[in-house]
């Protein structure tokens, strides 16, 4: 009997022991996107004739989440790839696939993944797919939080270039300190925040030029500084703004590539940004030095592809079409660019800010090529040239803008903005022979809701310009029946252009089904290239003609 | 006799064990998909993250947004007429997670302030939030109820949109279920 009951135990032992394993149940999520358009060749707007007739982007993504595990996929499809984005993005694959464990403390990642060093100067790994930009790093990559306020990355891989690798091996290192956090006890009257952070990312790429001797590792570091601080305004009412300075200084050593002509001038990079704000009130001055910072895992790379670092743009990202028709990109050669943005509230109840309120932005941005002077050693030391830090030589880009938000009633909301522009298309677009094209743009963009469901947007926008293509007119409607319904018609009117057979109407419309993360929509017609927004959602389109198709839903 | 007695008892445990574990098993499932904790950045450059979300039990709206995306600026300054009337009534949280990447990250604080939102903002700079939570484009606003699961999300904004969020918000905070 004594031996049945130890077995008896011991069954009963094991069930509870059994009932001890409380693995959580992992989850699967994922989400997809197809676009696929049907191209009707139109020469007049210059839509090509396509082989293929219709084209298709396709992508899938799949994570796993269990407790501290993930991982993840992302299958692509471009069969073939749709007009506008490079063609180097050819067939299916998965060009994405990660793993991590995250320990609390430590999370190390193995497979693709995407980070950034400070303002992205010397390392930035990311993804827009409205763009097909990605230059997601293959490798390992380990975050490590030692003590409070201290935090490590570290990067080992080579970058994502279409369905393969770069050839450079990429690695780096970033460390950030929260000196508040960190030394808690001793700071804890210091009403300045303090963060400083420091980088270091070196490539090697095998040297296969029989002329030159090129730089096998080439390494750039840079160092930046966060000082925020809060100030009480008003005693008695609490009311506070808060100062946020942030300031990052990068260097590379020399680094030939075919962008910047082989020279081996060494890179460096200044960006600087002061923010104060208040509530009702922000302002904004920022400022950016760029001097051969051309970064790529790939020295013979052009394009988007195989870029390791992160130059920002400081000018105001537009996404209204003719506002977006003369975009600025920064030059990673050289440049000199600043901006200075206020906005405001006028209060309700003022004799200004009217019935509701009215919100208004300023925006000041310019950017020039470097004042450099040409050294003229070609054959020599190939220096290429020296610069002063930040001199303005030949104008790039200038955007003066002002954005006025007004509800006029219960119903009926509006915005109006007008910019007066510069762009050179010829360093922009790497073309020749065209003056600096100044454009003054007006948009005057206005919602009425008739009742909860039904709103009628209007955008009527006119971008006026004596050079290039000449003027344009457009004129927007979309009409949205909510929850699911938007149906969206739109002109743009090329009536400036000097040659009469190119003034055209190009006409397109969209309707589309939204329920959930679900959307499905299907639009007919003509498509200048830049930026839509319709029915909720934006995304760069290319030039064409042709039905459109776009689903998207995530599980 | 001896013999019996030992199978019954070895039944009897794995009948129990068969039991424990699909008792443990309701118990382990998700009924809804938890928010992943993943580390964004506070307007005031301290480090988050998203698993300390808390609202006392009472439901919160998670959007992301970015200062170029004019419908997500739409649809949270929509919600923003209403919001004090939404959080006397159901004390609702909104959380405005902001994609903003370095070149317009340094706006979106300034663009906050100039609205006078009173929401929790985050910056996930990174994208590693918006990856995580499965966020194809913006704007994509999540509702999480009392217990911090995800139920109900959708990827737009139409006009009026915010006016079926608000009847969702209200469900959740009595504990209803959202189909």
């Amino acid at each position: 009997m004594k031996k049945n009951h130890l077995l008896l135990f011991l069954c009963l032992a094991g069930a509870a022991a059994a009932q001890g394993q409380n693995l959580s149940k992992g989850e699967i999520h994922g989400n997809f996107e197809i676009d696929a358009q049907y191209y009707n060749p139109d020469s007049a707007i210059g839509a090509p004739a396509v082989p293929e007739k219709a084209l298709m982007n396709g992508w899938g993504n799949v994570i796993y989440t269990n407790g501290k595990f993930s991982a993840g996929l992302r299958y692509e499809s471009y069969l073939n790839v749709m007009q506008g984005f490079d063609p180097r993005y050819k067939g299916t694959g998965i060009p994405y696939r990660y793993a991590t464990y995250d320990n609390g403390g430590l999370e190390i990642t193995v497979g693709s993944s995407y980070d950034q060093f400070g303002s992205g100067l010397v390392y930035r790994a990311y993804e827009d797919r409205g763009l097909l930009y990605d230059n997601a790093l293959d490798g390992v990559r380990v975050r490590y939080t030692p003590a409070k306020g201290v935090y490590l990355k570290g990067i080992w891989g080579k970058q994502r270039t279409f369905f393969t690798t770069s050839p450079g091996i990429v690695r780096g290192f970033d460390g950030e300190v929260n000196l508040n956090e960190l030394f808690d006890s001793c700071m804890a009257k210091v009403k300045t925040q303090i963060i400083l952070g420091g980088s270091f990312v070196s490539k090697f790429q095998a040297d296969q030029d029989p002329t030159f001797v090129l730089p096998e590792n080439v390494g750039a570091s840079a160092g930046r500084l966060n000082l925020i601080r809060d100030i009480t305004l008003n005693e008695a009412t609490g009311k506070k703004g808060q100062i946020n300075f942030y300031g990052e200084y990068a260097y590379k050593i020399n680094d030939p590539s075919t962008v910047n002509g082989l020279i081996y001038k060494p890179g460096e990079a200044i960006y600087s940004s002061v923010a104060y704000s208040q509530k009702g009130f922000g302002l904004l001055l920022a400022a950016k030095h760029i001097d051969n910072m051309n970064f790529r895992s790939d020295r013979t790379a052009t394009g988007n592809a195989a870029m390791i670092n992160y130059l920002p743009a400081l000018t105001r990202q537009h996404t209204y079409p003719l506002m977006a028709y003369y975009p600025y990109a920064t030059q990673p050669n050289g440049e000199v660019s600043w901006q200075a943005e206020m906005s405001f509230k006028l209060k309700k109840g003022t004799l200004l800010g009217g019935k509701y309120g009215t919100d208004i932005i300023l925006n000041y941005s310019a950017a020039y090529g470097l004042d450099s002077t040409n050294l003229h050693d070609e054959a020599g030391r190939r220096f290429g040239y020296t610069a002063e830090y930040f001199a303005p030589g030949d104008q790039y880009f200038q955007d003066i803008h002002i954005e006025i938000g007004k509800k006029l009633t219960n119903k009926l909301k509006g915005t109006l903005m007008y910019a007066s522009m510069y762009y050179n298309k010829n360093v922009i677009e790497g073309k020749s022979g065209y003056p600096l094209i100044p454009a003054q743009v007006a948009v005057l963009d206005v919602i009425y809701r008739f009742t909860d469901e039904i709103a009628l947007r209007t955008d009527l926008e006119h971008l006026y310009t004596k050079e290039d293509f000449g003027s344009w007119a457009l004129a927007l409607a979309e009409l949205s029946l909510a929850p699911h319904w938007f149906i969206a018609a739109m002109d743009q009117y090329n009536y400036g252009n000097k040659i009469e057979s190119k003034q055209i109407h190009y006409v397109n419309g969209q309707i589309g089904y939204l329920r959930g993360t679900s959307r499905i929509a299907i639009g007919y017609g003509k498509q200048r290239a830049g930026i839509f927004c319709v029915g909720g959602v934006c995304r760069f389109v290319p030039a064409s003609n042709g039905f459109t198709l776009v689903i998207t839903s995530s599980f | 006799m001896k013999k019996i007695l030992t199978l019954l008892a070895f039944v009897a445990a794995a009948g129990t064990a068969g039991i424990a574990q699909e008792a443990a098993a309701p118990a382990q499932t998700n009924t809804g998909q938890k928010v992943p904790g993943v580390e964004m950045k506070t307007l005031d450059g301290k480090k988050f993250n998203s698993a300390d979300f808390k609202n006392d039990g009472k439901p919160i709206i998670i959007s992301f947004w970015a200062t170029w995306c004019a419908p997500c600026k739409k649809e949270l300054n929509a919600i923003a007429e209403n919001f004090e009337d939404w959080q006397k009534e159901t004390g609702v949280k909104v959380i405005a997670v902001s994609i903003d990447d370095a070149r317009n990250s340094p706006k979106v604080k300034p663009y906050v302030d100039s609205k006078g939102w009173e929401y929790e903002v985050y910056l996930d700079e990174n994208q590693d939030f918006k990856r995580a939570m499965n966020v194809n484009n913006v704007p994509h606003t999540f509702v999480l109820n009392g217990n911090g699961e995800i139920v109900y999300q959708y990827n737009n904004y139409v006009e009026g949109e915010e006016l079926k969020l608000y009847e969702i918000v209200k469900k959740v905070a009595k504990g209803e279920k959202i189909n």
